[in-house]
């Protein structure tokens, strides 16, 4: 391209044609098919369709002793169909392109899949995944396979710090509750082919799944092109709560936890459990998490550690909604011997943020960011279904996404305030500290 | 003029399938280079309401001088600490005042530093990449905490964490003189010393609009763009003394004379293999068939779930819980084809070797069928369509290619290279770079060694 001189004014006001341009969020819609809820992003600008399938079928759902069995039954969706064994499989969704990845939560038994939205494509794209997730045939050597992996993946993964540090924080903080029940080589040791038959029979159903869809697709479209998975699905019972809900958070130790690892850093994470997915003050929750340590540069957490004492590259708070109260965390990691001293300034800042609250120009800022920053964090099919996947299993209103912003600004700094005065109990927090043995000085 | 990249993909189905090829436009590069020298490289995508904005600077952990490894990391962590007109801390609040989000990234080749903001904030995060372009300011306590910082890093992402050890200890034993064996967070005995004249002469060196590259992806009008680039960038001047990155390029080591083999003992339950070899960078995507064969090897090796290392390594003989292969031929570097296994309990590092080298050697001697070929490279064809999802990935991958002195478009080009690669092309790639000899290995063991033989399940 040719490049001409033209002055910077005349640029200036090329650009403040766009100025006027509000972030909307894409607009989702939701219907039911045969009893399936379906929230479905409508987009043009690529031949590429986003298919995630929400089955209430996560961790949660693992009967007592049999810990790992959500996932273990995800994995085995990969080892071979009625029709096919699994070698053939994998050579069939190669054949396809059909990208795909899942994940096991809590809550949720994730897959998600891409695919090219050409109608011979998609069609056979949907009649593969129709017959991975509602035909899959668990054959006994696979099974015995896998879960051995999984055993030592387990077991490989108890070596690392950030790992044990998150698998204290659930048992401490779900003692009474299946979020704190949490896979170990004892449960999956006795997990059975006729085991994960059973949990595919009642947790794979029209009754347990949720559809997200972001693609070029008209909602007929859509609805035609997810029945091959509904038809290929029993029509299977909604699960009852898998216990009561959460009693109010008991006190924590006073003390920090601290559990020794050949490190030379200390991993700490602090945390009570704090929010549901539906929980009426999410938003001044996602605000005030974000002036606090959610992430930006500019947060009070990494201005109090990372810029004023160089103590930590990594420092930050987040929300971890879940259906029934997830946590609120903290995870920074320092030196060893720089430990304590981390934890007392992080306290600090705490402490006074919840004395204090956010100042307006703390709000406006994090309002601006959150609000206009929505739009870039929808800024591709990938992320666009990932949300609206959450929207779609916990069942939040229709047009959550559109609402965000409007929702962000309307939050003020004395509800922010209060909303963590009453739900920041310093003393339920959590304290853990793993590792940092090896630090040498 | 753009070719339909769906012929060669329906190929296989055509019979049972017969569909038109869709109309789908790979986004127009426009590339342009202001009077001082500044690269400027600009895709529309009026996908969103969102615009990613990089400056890419050729200085990277190759360009250090000797014992002063970690140097341009550190240095990009700097470029944070204020100007005159800007406080510290201060672009990243205005960014996300802006409704954006900012970040860096330091890599063996390139520092480069970006904002994804929306369209109408573009001029304003120009303006502030052109300040700290010329204006950084330089604090000695800013300096030693960010150095502190840099260091808590370090043990975060390596000293703490096996397998970034072992990788490390993997390139600095296959490379013995190319700068590229040194890791890019620096060694720590090197981050110890680093001191803030050496930052200061680092900026100086390489901080200029002829060593500097602008890549805008996203709602914009790319004239425009061009345009303000122009009015904002256009009156630094440029750096005569900075090298061209080609004079500064090398791309071999000296010749491996015999296996190298290192093991690192840390904190892990089951013992990792680490292979690499050395084979020739790409240099050209329109003819190097043989970086071309390379890519296909490690797809036939790692491509799918199905396909040959996870096939025999994990599924059918059970010796490894994890495998993969890739290759890493984009940079100003020698090439490197890398191979990770991590054992399943009870199985030695000795015999995941050998079937790892077995399931090479079947290649060299045995070939491959052109279906099994075919279907390996198929992923490739979609995911020119796929990756066009994300403007940040489309951004790097204009960024790393450039940075490594190759077109803009390399992926595209080298597709269609791909799609000319034969079996014949891949056994003799297989019989060629994979010698006993030029292989160097990392086992990563656990603490104790005892420990393993306990870890067998039945």
């Amino acid at each position: 391209m040719k490049l001409r001189l033209l002055s910077f004014w005349t640029a200036l006001l090329i650009f403040l044609s766009h100025a006027s341009i509000v972030h909307a969020a894409p607009i989702s819609e939701r219907f039911v098919v045969d009893g399936v809820v379906i929230d479905l992003v409508e987009t043009r600008t690529l031949p590429i369709i986003d298919l995630i399938l929400s089955f209430d079928a996560g961790s949660r759902r693992d009967p007592p002793q049999q810990e790992g069995l959500a996932s273990l039954t995800q994995a085995l969706l990969f080892g071979g169909t009625t029709a096919r064994e699994e070698q053939s499989l994998a050579e069939a969704i190669a054949d396809l392109a059909l990208q795909h990845s899942g994940a096991v939560d809590q809550d949720r038994s994730i897959l998600r899949w891409r695919f090219l939205a050409d109608a011979p494509i998609r069609d056979a794209a949907l009649s593969l995944i129709a017959e991975i997730v509602a035909t899959p045939a668990f054959p006994e050597p696979i099974v015995v396979r896998e879960k051995n992996r999984a055993i030592a993946a387990l077991q490989e993964s108890l070596t690392r710090p950030e790992v044990v540090a998150e698998r204290t924080l659930w048992s401490r903080l779900y003692p009474d509750h299946p979020y704190g029940r949490l896979p170990t080589a004892e449960s999956l040791a006795p997990l059975t082919r006729e085991a994960l038959i059973a949990f595919h029979r009642r947790h794979y159903t029209r009754a347990t799944l949720s559809i997200a869809i972001v693609g070029p697709l008209s909602r007929a479209e859509a609805e035609a092109l997810v029945r091959p998975i509904i038809a290929a699905l029993p029509e299977g019972i909604p699960l009852p709560p898998p216990s009561p809900p959460l009693s109010a958070p008991s006190s924590a130790p006073p003390s920090p936890i601290y559990l020794p690892h050949p490190s030379t850093q200390t991993h700490w994470l602090v945390a009570l459990p704090l929010i549901r997915r539906d929980d009426p003050d999410y938003f001044p929750l996602l605000v005030g998490n974000w002036i606090f340590g959610g992430g930006s540069f500019s947060s009070r957490l990494v201005q109090a550690v990372r810029e004023a004492h160089g103590l930590a590259y990594s420092v930050y708070s987040q929300l971890e909604p879940l259906a029934d109260p997830g946590p609120w965390t903290i995870r920074f990691q320092t030196r060893g011997h720089q430990a304590e001293t981390a934890r007392a300034i992080v306290l600090e800042t705490l402490t006074r943020f919840l004395s204090e609250g956010p100042s307006e120009e703390e709000l406006r800022l994090a309002q601006t960011a959150l609000a206009d920053g929505w739009g870039l964090r929808l800024d591709s099919n990938r992320k666009i279904a990932d949300w609206l996947a959450i929207v779609n299993f916990y069942r939040l209103p229709p047009d959550w996404l559109n609402r965000y912003p409007e929702a962000v600004r309307a939050t003020t700094a004395e509800a922010i305030r209060n909303l963590f005065q009453q739900r920041i109990d310093l003393s339920a927090l959590t304290w853990i500290a793993v590792g940092g043995n090896d630090d040498p000085r | 003029m753009r070719r339909s990249l769906f012929s060669w993909f329906l190929f296989p189905l055509i019979l049972s399938l017969p569909l038109p090829a869709p109309a789908f436009q790979l986004p127009q590069i426009e590339t342009a280079r202001l009077a001082n020298g500044m690269e400027v490289i600009v895709v529309a995508d009026h996908r969103a309401p969102s615009v990613v904005h990089m400056i890419w600077y050729d200085a990277g952990s190759v360009d250090e001088p000797s014992g002063k490894s970690g140097l341009a990391h550190l240095f990009e962590h700097m470029m944070f600490k204020g100007t005159p007109s800007v406080p510290a801390g201060e672009l990243s609040r205005r960014v996300a005042a802006l409704g954006g989000r900012d970040n860096a990234f330091t890599s063996r080749d390139y520092t480069a530093y970006f904002q994804q903001i929306p369209p109408a904030a573009l001029l304003e995060v120009m303006r502030l990449e052109a300040d700290r372009m010329t204006n950084l300011q330089f604090d000695i306590t800013a300096f030693r905490k960010e150095l502190a910082v840099v260091q808590e890093e370090r043990k975060l992402r390596t000293d703490d964490f096996p397998k970034s050890l072992a990788y490390e200890t993997l390139l600095a034993t296959a490379l013995i003189a190319h700068p590229a064996r040194n890791p890019v967070i620096g060694w720590p005995t090197d981050l110890e010393a680093l001191t803030l004249d050496d930052l200061v002469d680092w900026y100086r060196r390489w901080y200029a609009p002829n060593n500097a590259r602008l890549i805008i992806v996203g709602d914009v009008d790319p004239t425009a763009v061009l345009h303000a680039a122009e009015a904002i960038f256009g009156s630094i001047p440029p750096n005569p003394a900075v090298p061209p990155v080609a004079a500064r390029s090398r791309y071999e080591d000296p010749p491996q004379r015999g296996m190298r083999h290192a093991t690192i003992r840390a904190a892990v339950e089951l013992p990792t293999l680490f292979f690499a070899w050395k084979v020739p960078p790409l240099r050209d995507p329109d003819r190097d068939r043989q970086a071309a064969a390379l890519i296909a090897l490690a797809a036939l090796l790692d491509g799918f779930e199905g396909a040959r290392l996870p096939r025999a390594l994990i599924k059918t003989r059970r010796l490894a819980i994890a495998v993969s292969a890739e290759v890493d031929l984009i940079g100003r570097a020698p090439g490197l084809f890398l191979v990770e296994a991590q054992a399943a309990p009870g199985v030695s590092l000795e015999s995941l070797a050998e079937a790892i080298l077995s399931e090479i050697t079947a290649i060299a001697e045995g070939g491959t069928r052109p279906d099994e070929l075919e279907r390996v490279l198929r992923h490739y064809t979609a995911q020119q369509i796929y990756q066009r999802d994300s403007l940040m990935g489309e951004a790097m991958r204009i960024g790393m290619a450039r940075a490594a002195n190759l077109p803009a478009d390399t992926d595209a080009r080298l597709l269609a290279l791909l799609k000319t690669i034969s079996p014949a092309d891949v056994q003799e790639a297989a019989s060629r770079w994979f010698s006993r000899d030029t292989l160097t290995r990392v086992d990563l063991l656990p603490l104790s060694a005892s420990r393993t033989a306990t870890g067998a399940l039945p």
